[in-house]
């Protein structure tokens, strides 16, 4: 074996070099003294679950203006493009200032008193519940809170609403995993740090675009990849990642858990399972047995449209390795089989013995800031504070304990975020509030999602910039960014965080924990909503998730700035937090064990036929988050990846520019073609960022997992065509007297003209 | 010997360009970016490759050899300046001399612009603002043998040839190494790579 070079001592390293950066990171003094006052505020990236740490530069005013990367144990100062610029939506010049309403959606919105705005609201709550009943006003969180407004959003709807109705955008995020998950292991979380990573043989990424949608977790992927693990991505798309792979499986759509079985049929067949960690560890092993030897490779091939040997190296490469570890994102959760997607991978590690060890273990990678502490406390349909069942009679008694209601007034589960707009649609749900979430953008199927939203009766929605979905509301209420306000997020890690405030909210803007308390007092519950801020919440929360499966209650503001996060469950004040799971070798079920589960491959829910014979599926880009609302008014993000595109094979005979035509059963839209041969033939890509009419979204399909309700996104079937024009990208919707698209904002004096556009999607690529 | 440098890693890179908002970002640039993202092999591959200045030691600077206004000041430590602007005349003589395409020329301001190396924050025992971020390592900034103790077995290229010409950089390019499997510090059983042995 060659032998390493010995690493430097950090702290004989000396200043500019990176072992001086990781030793203590930058001097702030320096900025302190040198920028007239300027001082730097640690907190985390508002965006992915990576959960970056940076530093906001906040002038002498009290107001941020830049950002400077942060020597974190997560990111060790990297910043993606989206971190660098998140600073810039805190003073944009589009945020909104003062609450808007309308009493019909024909007038135009006018600028009102707070007052105004929570009264008219407050009394459309009383009146469509009165008439319709409770269960008439819906409630829709988002997962880019922080867990102290997700557990507040929940509270409100059943203690001040008395509704069943509330979910969140987490619904479409990392619900499968987090279902599966819940299966197999009976807790809802990754079950290693990304740490791990480093220390693997075989790492596994499974429909997951590291490099566009989680770049910041590249550092661990390579850094495995320098000592030599084996990579192996599974996509239907050459991504960045997949371009260096050891094997690349580009898979069609929707095939993903027929792949994994017939992977595990393989590793059974050569005998390279670890029968002794199972029969230790796992129960339901013979089912799974059985199953999976319906899966034979060339069964598989044919389905997933990839060359049989391909199966065969994946179980080798992944079962033969000392340790490896499997990490998956949307790409396989997206699906009306999205949790079983997710069972089939579990399946693999557990079968290879790959659990609860250094390197060897398995993951999602969340995709909104929050995804996984968004759920944890109750803003999900069907669960209280903790990961409490709402099912659960005794769950139900300890939560109306702490919130100090009676049991019978607590409301039974409620339905998942696209089943309530067909709830709309039918009239069935009168009234809503959002908060945080862009569902005109983000839901599939757009058609039905705006006829949902026209019909209801009253619509409110928090936010700090117009969406598309709040210009369709009656009252905006405008709240604070992440810079504005302080709490807590749990990363992909189940890692929480603590983000700090870095400027005051701007004159006119409220938080959101300050308009659901407002709102609570006029429904006549302010008792039970007397928090001062994000502090008090905490607390609360802190006890409600005491001696559940998601304890909190060991983490404390103090703590998290002293250690820079902690893994959640941590019981007491004096508990290190729980970075891996399962090192014990127990799960969280009753008995222990872990449950593996048997996996059915079915077709995805759009068919194939003569007119749609072609696969559409969807992601991310770098430059944008989710719903583009808060990165499509950011110049710099705006010019790297000015709209959507689509990726289609060179053998459909289109040159990259022309504009093509992709057709599906609910609706058409016409993208520039990019043309490339890393994307199978029979597949296209666009990405989703956008509203309509460049709206991937009003393509895909509203068919949901039947356990985990996630929406079908990443499969629909398609046929594109030759287009005339290529459909123009709307401005981002404004509020009276702001404007969408200011020059790019840079933190420095004296800015020059915005760079030429450049980058993926742009006509300069073609 | 070089000294401590910006290493350039293509097989890193995912073009998200995180770079260019930083350069962006950085004190140096006031608002522009002075890196930018190459797509090598455009529509059969998605490699990216970032473009920094190279900042050539011999010959040294063919930017500012060719400079009729002496506006491109070389320091002692190897850094290639870009133009000073009480002299630059946005003639574009160093756009055309350079032989990576690195300096840009502001036709407003008749001025040129190019990476300076961040020399604020260099000078300041900074890494610059672009490897600073750099999600990947793409960038990486440092000397060889920290590169190295990061990455074993990589090695670097410091010198490239134009014709008959060939220019020796401060800015290196890395090679990849081979594929071997590597302990990490403190030690990992030895394991086979690809179902080959490789103890």
């Amino acid at each position: 074996m060659t032998e390493q070079p010995v690493p430097l001592d950090p702290s004989l390293a000396p200043p500019g070099t990176r072992n001086f950066r990781d030793a203590g990171g930058i001097p702030a003094d320096r900025w302190r003294a040198d920028q007239g006052g300027e001082t730097l505020v640690p907190t985390h990236c508002c965006f992915c679950g990576v959960q970056c740490g940076m530093y906001l530069r906040v002038n002498k005013s009290g107001k941020v203006f830049g950002v400077e990367p942060r020597n974190h144990d997560i990111n060790r100062m990297r910043l993606c493009p989206k971190g660098i610029n998140a600073y810039q939506q805190v003073n944009h010049p589009d945020r909104l200032t003062s609450p808007l309403i309308r009493r019909s959606r024909d007038e135009p919105f006018r600028e009102t008193s707070w007052e105004e705005a929570l009264d008219f609201t407050a009394a459309e709550m009383q009146r469509i519940q009165s008439a319709y009943g409770n269960d008439a006003f819906g409630v829709l969180g988002g997962a880019s809170l922080y867990s102290e407004k997700t557990y507040l959003v929940g509270k409100f709807a059943r203690v001040a609403l008395k509704t069943r109705h509330v979910d969140y955008n987490g619904r479409l995020c990392m619900v499968s995993a987090a279902g599966a998950n819940k299966l197999a292991f009976g807790i809802d979380r990754a079950g290693n740090p990304f740490a791990d990573i480093l220390q693997t043989d075989c790492l596994l990424i499974a429909g997951s675009n590291v490099g566009e949608c989680f770049p910041v977790m590249t550092q661990y992927l390579w850094g495995a990849r320098d000592r030599g693990a084996s990579l192996i991505v599974i996509d239907p798309r050459e991504t960045a990642i997949a371009r260096t792979a050891d094997i690349h499986v580009a898979l069609k759509p929707g095939t993903d858990s027929a792949f994994f079985n017939a992977v595990l049929h393989v590793v059974i067949r050569e005998e390279l399972d670890d029968e002794s960690f199972i029969s230790a560890h796992a129960t339901g092993w013979a089912e799974v047995r059985e199953k999976v030897a319906e899966y034979p490779p060339e069964r598989a091939a044919e389905i997933c449209g990839v060359p049989e040997r391909q199966i065969v190296q994946v179980a080798r490469m992944f079962a033969r390795a000392p340790r490896a570890m499997a990490w998956h994102a949307r790409g396989i959760e997206h699906h009306s089989q999205g949790v079983e997607n997710c069972l089939s991978v579990i399946n693999l590690c557990v079968a290879t013995g790959n659990i609860g060890k250094p390197g060897a273990g398995y993951g999602t990678i969340t995709g909104q800031g929050n995804g996984q502490g968004g759920r944890e406390h109750g803003q999900k349909s069907d669960l209280l504070p903790g990961g409490r069942s709402i099912t659960n009679d005794e769950h139900r008694r300890q939560i109306c304990e702490i919130w100090g209601i009676e049991e019978s007034e607590l409301p039974p589960a409620g339905t998942s975020m696209m089943e309530m707009v067909w709830q709309m649609q039918r009239h069935e749900i009168r009234g809503l509030i959002g908060i945080c979430n862009n569902p005109f953008v983000s839901l599939p199927n757009y058609r039905v999602v705006k006829e949902g939203y026209d019909a209801i009766e009253f619509h409110a929605q928090l936010d700090f910039f117009l969406s598309e979905t709040a210009a369709n509301a009656h009252v905006v209420l405008p709240v604070t960014t992440w810079a504005e306000d302080e709490g807590v997020m749990a990363n992909a890690e189940a890692r929480v965080v603590k983000h700090n405030k870095a400027q005051e909210p701007l004159p006119g803007v409220r938080t959101d924990t300050w308009v659901m308390c407002q709102l609570a007092q006029r429904l006549g519950v302010g008792d039970k909503f007397a928090f001062a801020g994000s502090r008090d919440v905490f607390e609360e929360l802190r006890i409600a998730s005491a001696g559940t499966v998601n304890d909190y209650y060991g983490i404390t503001y103090e703590r998290l700035e002293e250690t820079g996060g902690i893994a959640w469950p941590c019981p007491s004040t004096d508990h290190p937090g729980t970075p891996r799971l399962f090192e014990d070798g127990k799960t969280y079920h009753p008995n222990g064990k872990i449950h593996m589960q048997v996996v059915e491959w079915h077709p995805p829910m759009d068919p194939y036929d003569d007119e749609h014979p072609m696969t559409l599926t969807t992601g991310r880009t770098v430059a944008h988050f989710l719903s583009g609302n808060q990165t499509r008014r950011l110049g710099a993000l705006v010019e790297q990846t000015p709209r959507p595109w689509i990726e289609v094979h060179p053998s459909h005979g289109f040159r990259s520019g022309d504009p093509v035509r992709v057709v599906t059963r609910r609706g058409s839209e016409v993208f520039p073609a990019l043309v490339t041969e890393a994307i199978r033939p029979d597949t296209v890509f666009v990405p989703y960022h956008w509203p309509v009419p460049t709206a991937a979204n009003a393509l895909t399909i509203d068919a949901l997992d039947p356990r985990s309700k996630i929406p079908e996104y990443k499969v629909c079937a398609c046929r594109i065509e030759r287009a005339e024009q290529i459909d123009e990208v709307p401005e981002p919707p404004t509020a009276p007297g702001h404007h969408a698209y200011p020059e790019t904002q840079v933190s420095r004096t004296d800015p020059l003209p915005p760079t030429v556009p450049q980058g993926r999607g742009t006509a300069e690529r073609s | 010997m070089m000294g401590r440098t910006i290493f350039i890693d293509p097989g890193r890179c995912i073009g998200c360009q995180a770079c260019v908002s930083a350069c962006r970002e950085c004190d140096s640039h006031r608002g522009k970016s002075m890196i930018h993202l190459d797509y090598p092999d455009e529509g059969h591959s998605v490699a990216s490759l970032p473009t920094v200045c190279m900042h050539c030691e011999d010959p040294v600077a063919p930017c500012a050899e060719v400079c009729p206004a002496d506006a491109i000041l070389v320091t002692a430590d190897g850094v290639v300046q870009q133009a000073d602007t009480t002299r630059c005349i946005g003639c574009a003589n160093c756009v055309n001399a350079c032989p990576f395409g690195v300096p840009k020329i502001d036709l407003q301001a008749k001025l040129q612009m190019k990476c300076n190396l961040c020399y604020d924050r260099t000078a300041d025992g900074l890494a610059p603002m672009c490897a600073t971020v750099c999600p990947t390592g793409a960038l990486f900034y440092g000397t060889v043998e920290e590169l190295q103790a990061e990455r074993p077995g990589v090695q670097v290229v410091d010198s490239f040839t134009f014709g008959r010409t060939t220019v020796t950089t401060g800015v290196a390019m890395v090679v990849p190494a081979d594929k071997v499997q590597w302990p990490v510090p403190g030690g990992l059983p030895v394991v086979e790579v690809n179902g080959v042995d490789v103890r």
